[in-house]
């Protein structure tokens, strides 16, 4: 079998007393979705930095690309592919829609005008063409996160980590950006999203992974998941799978 | 090609002006603002474009002044080669100071304590060690000849300055072009992202600190020439550090012209200042300290930062008028 793009084996990470990922694995292949569900807290964001160099794992391998890139800077991550989105969204306040991408398109586009030039097809791609020249700081919460998703983009990765790209949308908004993550799997990339958002993630995701109390409890595709008594137990306390399935019974 | 030919022009205004001014006391004030202006320069390098605000660039003037007139003193080195030698040892020191400050990862008032923390050992060390001349400080010989950098004419020594500062005000335009700027820009905004975004964030802070410690040591090889004369006070006192923060705070962080427009615009009220009470000490820093609350209340974004301000929102006001009739055109 070819490796995944992305594995990742029996990351744990520790702060102080709080081990907040422990021993977790999770794989996803180009060219297909995968998502991480999992309450707040559960730890995902903690992984998603791990993954992505802003944290040093206390225990585990990251590989990407064939190789083992744990503990490698963010910066030299995102050369080699890899982009991510933040939760709490960090646009470059003082600068403009096309300035913010491209400074991401700069990462493969040393000369202006063509980082220019890609910065605006991002903006595009995602609908942010109208808003160009908007200082970023006077955007509303919904346009950056589409930021976000320009600013990761422009740099072309191959692996794009989106940490809850959809939250805090409203369903339209929410219309509008899921078909722009399904293209991006249809070119090829491999994209892992953290989302809250289950109407997305059932008909989105290939493959799931759910996160709770730091390990990985259940993993397969959305059906599966969402049918598992365990995961409906992290969400909804324990007993509530049975109630659940006692509820459906009559 | 408009920020440079916008250089042009101005850089070619200034240099007329000993066209039609003679006198000397005026050609010496626009030496001493252009050597602010030139040393703010350097800080707004690294503070105006990389959001580092360092309170310490006395270290990169001092070394810049010292070792311009060290090498000429101590060892007969020609004097363009030693003010040479000064830039490039302000280079070294920033270097160093970048390493050891951005490796630890310190920021915004961390990073400002720890530059003014080696501006002082630098003042301290200079003021006590036989080299410098320590505490007598150091006279270089007169020698009015242009292969000597000193010249009879203050009007050639005013030519020399401005066009340092022209270097200057092209290499800020070409960082705002560059995509080292940019990233230097980004990291400024916001370090996480731009590291998300591929961005060497230490890398890029190091690169401006020498940069930035090369344009602030050229003022200081400069100021060791025009003056004749450097002691550890002058050199690395803090009276630097805080005039190259001040003039871009005044005219502008992170701008093209802002050092230069702060350093005509704070010299100018300091001078004029002085016409009015006499030669108070201490006076201009106590303009200097009124100036700053002005700015900092009324244009937080410095003289050229307001202007760029109003621009932009005639330019927003303008677009949001043509919104609605495009809507229309679709509708």
């Amino acid at each position: 079998m070819v490796e995944p793009l992305l594995s990742v084996e029996g990351i744990s990470h520790r702060f102080g007393g709080l081990l907040a990922v422990d021993a977790a694995s999770l794989w996803a292949p180009a060219g297909s979705i995968t998502s991480l569900i999992g309450p707040n807290g559960a730890g995902k964001t903690t992984l998603f930095a791990v993954i992505s160099g802003f944290l040093k794992p206390t225990a585990g391998r990251v590989r990407y690309g064939g190789e083992d890139v744990t503990g490698e800077p963010p910066h030299r991550l995102a050369r080699r592919g890899m982009a991510r989105t933040f939760q709490i969204t960090k646009p470059f306040a003082g600068l403009s829609v096309r300035d913010n991408i491209l400074i991401g398109a700069h990462l493969r586009h040393p000369a202006r005008a063509d980082a220019l030039a890609v910065a605006e097809t991002v903006a595009r791609d995602v609908g942010l063409g109208e808003l160009l020249d908007r200082p970023a700081h006077t955007m509303t919460a919904a346009a950056r996160k589409r930021l976000e998703l320009a600013r990761a983009l422009a740099t072309e990765p191959k692996l794009l980590l989106l940490d809850e790209v959809l939250a805090g949308l409203n369903p339209s908004e929410i219309r509008e950006v899921v078909p722009v993550i399904r293209a991006l799997a249809g070119r090829g990339l491999a994209v892992v999203m953290i989302e809250h958002v289950m109407q997305a993630v059932m008909s989105l995701s290939a493959h799931v992974f759910v996160l709770a109390e730091g390990r990985i409890i259940a993993e397969g595709s959305p059906a599966h998941v969402t049918a598992d008594p365990a995961v409906v137990e992290a969400y909804l306390g324990h007993g509530a799978a049975a109630k659940v399935g006692a509820h459906d019974v009559h | 090609m408009k920020g440079f030919l916008l250089i042009a022009i101005v850089v070619a205004a200034f240099a007329a002006v000993p066209l039609v001014v003679h006198s000397n006391v005026t050609l010496n004030f626009l030496v001493v603002a252009l050597l602010i202006a030139l040393a703010g320069q350097g800080w707004n390098v690294l503070g105006g474009y990389g959001g580092q605000y360092s309170f310490g660039h006395a270290a990169f003037f001092g070394t810049g002044a010292y070792v311009t007139a060290v090498l000429q003193m101590r060892y007969g080195v020609n004097a363009w080669i030693g003010f040479a030698a000064g830039i490039a040892a302000g280079s070294a020191v920033g270097a160093i100071v970048g390493t050891l400050a951005f490796r630890a990862g310190l920021r915004s008032s961390y990073f400002a304590l720890v530059t003014l923390a080696f501006a002082e050992v630098l003042r301290i060390l200079a003021s006590v060690a036989p080299i410098t001349g320590a505490g007598v400080g150091m006279l270089i010989k007169l020698d009015l000849r242009a292969q000597s950098f000193q010249f009879q004419s203050r009007a050639l020594f005013y030519l020399v300055i401005l066009a340092l500062v022209a270097v200057a005000l092209v290499t800020a335009q070409m960082l705002e072009r560059s995509r080292f700027g940019a990233w230097l820009i980004a990291v400024r905004e916001n370090e996480d992202a731009a590291m998300a975004l591929g961005v060497d964030a230490f890398s890029i802070k190091l690169g401006a600190m020498v940069l930035s410690a090369a344009i602030t040591a050229a003022a200081g090889g400069f100021y060791a020439q025009y003056f004749l004369f450097v002691d550890a006070g002058i050199a690395y006192g803090t009276w630097i550090s805080i005039e190259a923060l001040l003039t871009p705070v005044i005219g502008g962080v992170g701008t093209v012209f802002g050092p230069l427009v702060g350093a005509l615009a704070a010299k100018s009220l300091g001078e004029g200042a002085k016409l009015v009470t006499g030669d108070v000490p201490g006076l201009d820093l106590m303009i200097y300290g009124a100036m700053l609350v002005l700015v900092i209340r009324f244009v937080p974004h410095g003289i050229v930062g307001a202007f760029a301000d109003v621009s932009d929102r005639i330019k927003r006001r303008v677009l949001a008028a043509r919104a609605p009739a495009r809507e229309a055109v679709h509708g």
